[in-house]
């Protein structure tokens, strides 16, 4: 892409150049919206954090194996997701495209065992826990309501993500999409991980089974 | 290369900063982190001490998540400027009109 012809860089006048952040829009644009989402986890995660502090018969239902092992291994996938995905940016910037579509792929295989090993988590609450959105046999009746509501709408998240990095594996290799693309995928990648950062403390960490 | 030029050639050759092994040490931190958060679970503490710790390492995690693999600590100024603040100052406000209140009702449950 040239933007000289676009925008003349001798009518710059200024030291800010043709984009005062240095970011193109599609990024700035997704920095927006990770802006906006972040408030919106904000407002999850404090809105449960203040009914979690205030009921003092909040369920505590959480074992050390499984669910506490299971959530630690989730937060461990995320996180190497993560690295594979920075890594898949920094192939794609050196246009080094094999590469990059191959850590975009692995990328997505972290996505999906992400959401198979935490659906299984679902299952066992509702199969064999019998909790439900407005149900437990623990105590205040908010706890199904909070996990699901939490840890589904972080859920529905890495899924859009995982259909994203495949839109964009298949792209970047086909050339339709330029290395700027992997690198706007990736922040959104990046932040579904760092809102995990902040649902496995709360919800989990925290309900651990009392000694 | 003139300043002018650098600009450009900036602005459409995007950049490669940080390098494999630095992101691999940033992994290994993260990594660290999250298992000493879940040895902390396990710790004797009161909720809010415990809340405060782990809230603490969280902050710091999204810190290296937003420097390193998000490139914040290598894009301009302006563009850590106009996210972060923002975002910091709304989840400040929050938490200053629910907080008192939803320790106030603990205390009042444990009397």
């Amino acid at each position: 892409m040239n933007h000289t012809e676009a925008e003349p860089i001798s009518e710059i006048t200024w030291a800010g150049g043709p984009s005062p952040l240095a970011v193109n829009k599609k990024k700035l644009g997704m920095w927006l919206f990770l802006l906006s989402d972040s408030v919106t986890f904000s407002c999850l995660l404090i809105g449960y954090s203040y009914v979690r502090i205030a009921s003092p018969d909040w369920p505590r239902p959480f074992e050390f194996y499984p669910a506490i092992v299971k959530a630690t291994l989730l937060t461990a996938i995320l996180l190497t997701s993560s690295l594979t995905m920075v890594l898949a940016v920094h192939a794609a910037h050196k246009k080094q495209r094999a590469r990059a579509v191959k850590f975009i792929l692995l990328t997505m295989v972290g996505g999906i065992l992400f959401d198979i090993i935490h659906i299984t988590e679902w299952i066992n609450l509702i199969v064999n826990e019998h909790v439900t959105p407005f149900h437990n046999p623990w105590g205040s009746p908010l706890f199904g309501g909070a996990y699901f509501g939490l840890t589904g709408l972080h859920m529905l998240h890495v899924t859009i993500g995982v259909i994203y990095l495949g839109v964009m594996a298949w792209g970047f290799g086909t050339q339709r999409f330029a290395a700027e693309d992997v690198e706007v995928s990736g922040l959104y990648w990046h932040f579904v991980d760092l809102v995990w950062m902040f649902i496995f403390p709360l919800v989990y960490l925290i309900n651990v089974v009392p000694k | 290369m003139s300043a002018r030029e650098e600009v450009l050639e900036h602005h459409v050759e995007g950049h490669v900063a940080g390098t494999t092994r630095l992101f691999l040490w940033v992994w290994v931190a993260l990594l660290f982190m999250t298992g000493l958060e879940t040895l902390l679970a396990y710790e004797d503490m009161t909720l809010l001490i415990m809340l405060t710790l782990l809230m603490g390492i969280s902050v710091i995690k999204t810190g290296f998540i937003m420097s390193y693999f998000m490139h914040l600590r290598f894009e301009r100024m302006g563009l850590f400027l106009m996210i972060v603040p923002a975002v910091v100052f709304i989840i400040c406000m929050i938490l200053i009109f629910l907080y008192p209140d939803s320790i106030r009702l603990m205390h009042m449950q444990m009397r």
